[in-house]
């Protein structure tokens, strides 16, 4: 096949502090004509840089010192930036992460997407109006002559990335780079968007570069796979030789960190440490500090390119030929991975509940008018009842805006529910005031997602490890006197213990959290949870923000932290793969009511909502498995303002009934654990119904 | 006693201000981690070539801020010691020659003639229009045509060799001073500094003052003959004028912002952060409160208070007294009317804060509300407090001269750039025209509000935590030796050209 994209040797710089930082450091790939081109890095790996130095669109600090991008023959880098705008979104075309911010509030679809036209086209304006039209219901875009008119407000998150896809391929361009496309939307809407793709490349025959973080979205899209580490490639082969048998350790540790469901009973393989600073020069490989397989040649001499087999290449010293490393495969011993097995926590028959929710509401309303009138309800949370025992851990799974924060929140009493019960150990906590709740405050804590917003900028970290301990009074007994400032000799101590438990070192209580990465920052938050001794942890999707690496880390931590202390987990997450590494229970969430609740075995090993089906079969798989069929959803969330009639599901379901359209399903039980609610199954009676 | 001392209204809160800055610093001083960040301000070449001349103003209004009544030469009958009711400051002693060199009206800078003709009565008892001698200005020269310049020069020459003799022993105390604290030699000290190798900028410290000291110098030595920056309509000097000033307008900025900040700090923070009614109410109050027009608002509450001087004169020992409470009372009433703005935008960076991950994990440990506004939210709301705050100072400053225009600012009797400003509306129109005294309070005004905004640049940017510390080599007096890796398109963090200010 014909060679599109050829970039030889690229080099960006990004001039920030005091040495500039090397982005991208000596990148040489191929892209082929209608080939998918998976671009693998954790963040700061350069991968977003590669991207933006092909478009040439890179930051003010950006420079490409070296290197030459080649599409179709021509030097992109040689071209002036006349010449360059007839090439972007002519001949390249990009999307981008955030469907959000990349499109402009105030112009409607249909003019973005001609401002393109205009540019490279030059279509008459009944044609170009036609064009559009087409444009957006090849995207799948329902109803495009009448929403082509509408602005970005007016479409949701699926339908924004749609839109700019659409507006991507306005050009019908040869090369289609997509960074990290999918990562802000939700599985089943991750599903629709990655299948358009697919569909669109095929009919095209386009070629696209996909820029991602994650190993199932390469697994189910890409062709050929270059893992970058660094700023720059450590691994190129096909997918299936990537999947089947990854060379470079990097590789082989990143698939060991995934959480998944067969490693449950142990730690999951941890890569130490972070992605080295670009800014200095490197003697060596630049994996050999977190690598598990490290030599001593690979700290002293760059590692050269060497194949494994056929397209199969790596550049790492284990494969070199003439080195004497030849007779170890390196596949089969055994990464010296520190495998902790963790002895499952048997007395959980014994453990008593710890938290009984029961009809939680939780309603906003929505006011109007200049007297602030209420003229509806937001139903975020709409009659929850949920139980967690001491020492186990409830998944709470469901898509953005179904009110999986808002259960978080309002079991903390953060948001004073509407209706309902929350239980804590025998003690009602909704309706308590301000000065109870702080009483048993202590008791239950949570960790937010966002390690960058969830510390103070402006404290040390020993003041924000404190700041609980002394709202709540904890450990009194030990100072008499009032003076309970930092100078206090066993408050350190203690201070010093949590740092410990969460595997920081002692000193870092003395700086400010910007001065850590993300990973640190969630041990601190988890740290300044613990702090308090709580019984239950609130854990509002606490690893979605960072990369597998990191995560693995504080998974093992918090499956640690739950054996050793006997905590119970209310875990908020998205992450099907996560959930089934650490849940003992898990609830489905959709639209502010639980669909399906049970044991996880139960509940992963045979789903019986139609919605936990769906949800399950959109979740990009790494093994390629024949059988699998991904069930697809019709449309986006509906609104929680005006939930559909009868079971709120009823409009995506693949198997809807006309019952399901008038009265909400109750609950049909399978086993004393697994739930659901769903008319295809036998309904009981009696039990929690919801009116409507 | 050869005096007896005057506290005004606004010395006592001065003097208030000094001692909470002070405390202040000293509590700073004993906490090592709140130390950190304001030594970083030291290092900014920019902030403290600022502060170098900010430390020249804040002096001159000190001085100016201790009143007192000398005695006067005849006593009562009982021997008691009478006072003068003229009040003065120790600047006015200082500056003794500028205050009493009076001359008939107008001249131009170091002129030794009269700006405007006047008929002149010749010995011979004939009368000539022509330009008159100056009273002070160049009066001791014998043939002003021929002397003037040169002895100009020459005195400018003295003073300004004066200045670099005191810059000199300045230099040689600060080195001996670093040497001893270091342990190092005298020799290897001042070369550091040459070499700008020091943690402390001094060599753009040093530079700074050289020129401010050089200044001071050619000034003072020009100003016993002549005067420098001109006279004014009744021939009051305009340098006099322009120091006078200094202290009205340090006084408006900063017990404005002290009377503002309570309301703007405290409203705008807790609409922002209770919502609902209170935030309500806030807002009704800020929203009606601005509405209404400031000046009117001003003007009212100006008048009442010329009313209520005027009808009880008997409280009032001196007129220095009168002129100081109208003062005080017109920066409580700007500080009324200004603290909306600050309101506003406080209450919209707290209503972004308080939805922070940060927030909420404090209200999940109970922590009080007081504690969450003065711990995290008042904290991370600063910078806009101090970026405000400075912006508002410069616009006090010239709101004063505004009102003065309407005739509702400071008393006519107090000198301050608002009033010379005034003035200058009618010198500017005449012909020909009388531009120095406007240009006068242009350069003093000018140069202290840049200062204070450069200044509270390096505040800004030491105390916030994300910004990582460059060693920051000042491009304008020195070029970054690692030339050839910096692209044509700059990183903005590297360029803060600053220097020295401009002096008037």
């Amino acid at each position: 096949m014909k060679t599109l994209l050829d970039i030889e040797n690229l080099q960006t710089l990004l001039h920030t502090g005091d040495a500039p930082v090397r982005a991208v450091d000596g990148l040489t790939l191929k892209i082929s004509e209608g080939e998918t081109f998976a671009l693998l890095g954790e963040s700061g790996c350069g991968k977003s840089m590669t991207a933006l130095s092909i478009m040439r669109l890179l930051p003010d600090a950006g420079e490409i010192v070296a290197g030459r991008i080649r599409i179709d023959g021509t030097d992109v880098l040689q071209l002036p930036e006349t010449e360059m705008r007839k090439i972007r979104g002519k001949r390249i075309s990009m999307i981008f992460q955030e469907p959000m911010l990349s499109l402009n509030p105030v112009m409607t679809i249909a003019e973005q997407i001609d401002e393109v036209l205009k540019q490279h086209l030059n279509l008459p304006r009944q044609a170009a109006q036609l064009r559009i039209q087409e444009l957006l219901e090849q995207v799948g875009i329902p109803d495009a002559p009448r929403r082509m008119h509408e602005y970005p407000f007016q479409f949701s998150g699926g339908m924004k990335q749609r839109a700019m896809i659409a507006m991507a391929l306005a050009g019908e361009p040869e090369l289609l780079i997509a960074d990290e496309p999918t990562t802000a939307l939700d599985v089943t809407i991750q599903a629709q968007v990655l299948d358009l793709m697919r569909q669109i490349q095929q009919r095209k025959n386009m070629a696209i570069l996909l820029i991602t973080h994650d190993l199932g979205v390469v697994a189910e899209m890409a062709q050929r796979v270059a893992v970058m580490y660094a700023g720059e490639i450590v691994e190129l082969a096909t997918r299936d030789d990537f999947f089947n048998q990854p060379a470079h350790p990097y590789s082989q540790q990143l698939f060991a960190s995934l959480p998944g469901k067969q490693k449950r009973d142990q730690a999951l393989a941890v890569i130490n440490g972070n992605v080295p600073p670009l800014s200095q020069q490197f003697a060596g490989c630049r994996f050999v500090d977190r690598c598990n397989q490290a030599l001593a040649l690979c700290h002293d001499t760059i590692p050269q390119w060497h194949p494994v087999s056929g397209q199969h290449q790596v550049r790492c010293h284990l494969y070199d030929k003439d080195s004497m490393h030849v007779s170890s495969n390196p596949m089969t011993d055994s990464p010296t991975r520190n495998v902790v097995n963790i002895a499952q926590t048997a007395h959980a028959s014994t453990a008593s509940l710890l938290l009984q929710v029961t009809g939680l509401k939780v309603h906003f309303p929505i006011r109007k008018g200049l007297f602030k009138r209420v003229t509806g309800h937001v139903k975020a949370v709409d009659g929850v009842s949920l139980k967690i025992a001491a020492g186990k851990t409830l998944a709470l799974v469901g898509e953005s805006g179904c009110g999986k924060t808002t259960i978080g929140k309002s079991i903390l009493q953060l948001i004073q529910p509407t209706a309902g019960s929350v239980r804590f150990k025998d003690q009602e906590l909704v309706a308590l005031g301000r000065s109870q709740l702080r009483q048993i405050r202590s008791q239950f804590q949570i960790i937010f997602q966002d390690p960058y917003s969830s510390l103070n900028p402006r404290m040390r970290i020993i003041e924000i490890l404190q700041e609980g301990m002394n709202a709540l009074h904890i450990e009194k007994i030990n100072h008499t006197d009032a003076n309970n400032q930092s100078s206090n000799p066993s408050r350190e101590k203690e201070i010093d213990a949590l740092l410990q438990r969460v595997g920081l070192p002692a000193d870092v209580k003395w700086r400010f959290p910007h001065e850590f990465s993300g990973g640190q920052r969630q041990r601190i938050a988890i740290a300044r949870a613990l702090a308090v001794n709580p019984k239950l942890l609130i854990c509002d999707e606490p690893t979605s923000a960072l990369d597998v690496s990191v995560q693995a880390q504080i998974l093992n931590l918090l499956k640690s932290l739950q054996n050793n202390l006997g905590l119970a987990f209310l875990f908020i997450t998205h992450n099907i793969a996560v959930v089934e590494y650490l849940a003992d229970e898990v609830a489905v969430m959709y639209l502010g009511r639980i669909v399906e609740h049970g044991h996880i075995d139960e509940v992963i090993g045979c789903p019986k909502h139609p919605y936990t089906q769906a949800l399950l079969s959109s979740v990009p798989q790494i093994q390629s498995d024949p059988d699998r069929q991904i069930i697809h959803l019709k449309g986006d969330l509906p609104s929680p303002a005006a939930p559909p009639a009868g079971c709120h599901f009823h409009p995506r379901c693949p198997k809807a009934m006309p019952i399901c359209r008038e009265s909400y399903p109750s609950v049909s039980a399978f086993s004393t654990t697994h739930t659901a609610h769903c008319f295809l199954y036998p309904q009981e009676q009696g039990s929690e119904n919801y009116e409507h | 006693m050869p005096f007896s001392p005057i506290i005004l209204w606004t010395d006592a809160l001065i003097y208030l201000f000094v001692v909470i800055v002070l405390s202040f610093i000293g509590y700073v001083r004993h906490h090592e981690h709140l130390l950190t960040p304001w030594k970083r301000v030291g290092h900014s070449a920019s902030g403290m070539s600022a502060l170098t001349i900010l430390i020249f103003f804040l002096t001159v209004g000190l001085l100016d801020t201790v009143h007192f009544r000398p005695v006067l030469d005849h006593k009562t009958n009982d021997g008691e010691k009478i006072y003068s009711v003229e009040v003065l400051s120790l600047l006015d002693i200082v500056v003794t020659p500028l205050r009493t060199h009076v001359e008939k009206t107008y001249s131009a800078p170091l002129a030794s003639h009269l700006y405007a003709k006047e008929t002149i009565e010749l010995p011979d008892g004939k009368q000539v229009r022509a330009f008159a001698r100056l009273e002070y200005g160049g009066a001791h020269l014998q043939n002003p045509e021929t002397e003037h310049i040169g002895d100009i020069i020459w005195r400018g020459t003295t003073g300004l060799a004066y200045g670099l003799l005191v810059w000199g022993i300045l230099v040689a105390c600060l080195c001996m001073l670093l040497a001893r604290r270091n342990q190092q030699s005298f020799q290897h000290t001042l070369s550091a500094i040459w070499r700008r190798t020091t943690e402390i900028p001094w060599y753009a410290i040093l530079i700074t003052l050289l020129i401010l000291l050089m200044l001071i110098g050619c000034v003072s030595t020009l100003a016993t003959h002549y005067h420098v920056l001109g006279t004014d309509k009744v021939g009051q000097d305009i340098l006099y004028q322009s120091l006078k000033s200094i202290r009205v307008a340090l006084v408006i900025g900063t017990l404005t912002t002290l009377i503002m900040l309570p309301f703007a700090l405290l409203l705008g923070i807790m609409a922002g952060y209770f919502s609902g009614w209170i935030d309500d109410v806030i807002q009704y109050i800020y929203t009606t409160l601005n509405s209404i027009p400031s000046v009117l608002l001003i003007a009212a509450a100006v008048l009442m208070i010329q009313v209520y001087i005027e009808t009880h004169p008997e409280i009032f020992e001196t007129i220095a007294s009168r002129a100081d409470l109208r003062l005080l009372f017109l920066c409580i009433i700007l500080g009324i009317t200004s603290w909306t703005g600050l309101c506003r935008l406080l209450r919209g960076e707290t209503m972004k804060l308080r939805e922070l991950e940060y927030i909420q994990a404090a209200h999940a440990f109970g922590v009080s509300h007081w504690r969450i506004i003065s711990r995290h939210i008042l904290p991370n709301v600063m910078h806009i407090v101090l970026i405000a705050t400075v912006m508002d100072f410069s616009g006090l400053v010239l709101a004063e001269a505004v009102l003065s225009y309407v005739g509702v600012g400071v008393d006519p009797s107090t000198i301050s750039f608002g009033t010379m400003i005034n003035a200058a509306r009618l010198e500017m129109a005449r012909e020909p025209m009388v531009w120095w005294a406007l240009m006068a309070a242009f350069g003093f005004m000018f140069t202290l509000v840049l200062s204070a905004n450069l200044f509270a640049d390096a505040v800004q940017n030491a105390l916030d935590p994300r910004t990582r510390i460059l060693k920051q080599r000042n491009s304008f007096f020195h070029r970054p030796a690692k030339q050839e890796t910096i692209p044509l398109n700059k990183t903005p963090e590297t360029t803060t050209p600053s220097g020295p200010s401009q002096h008037p």
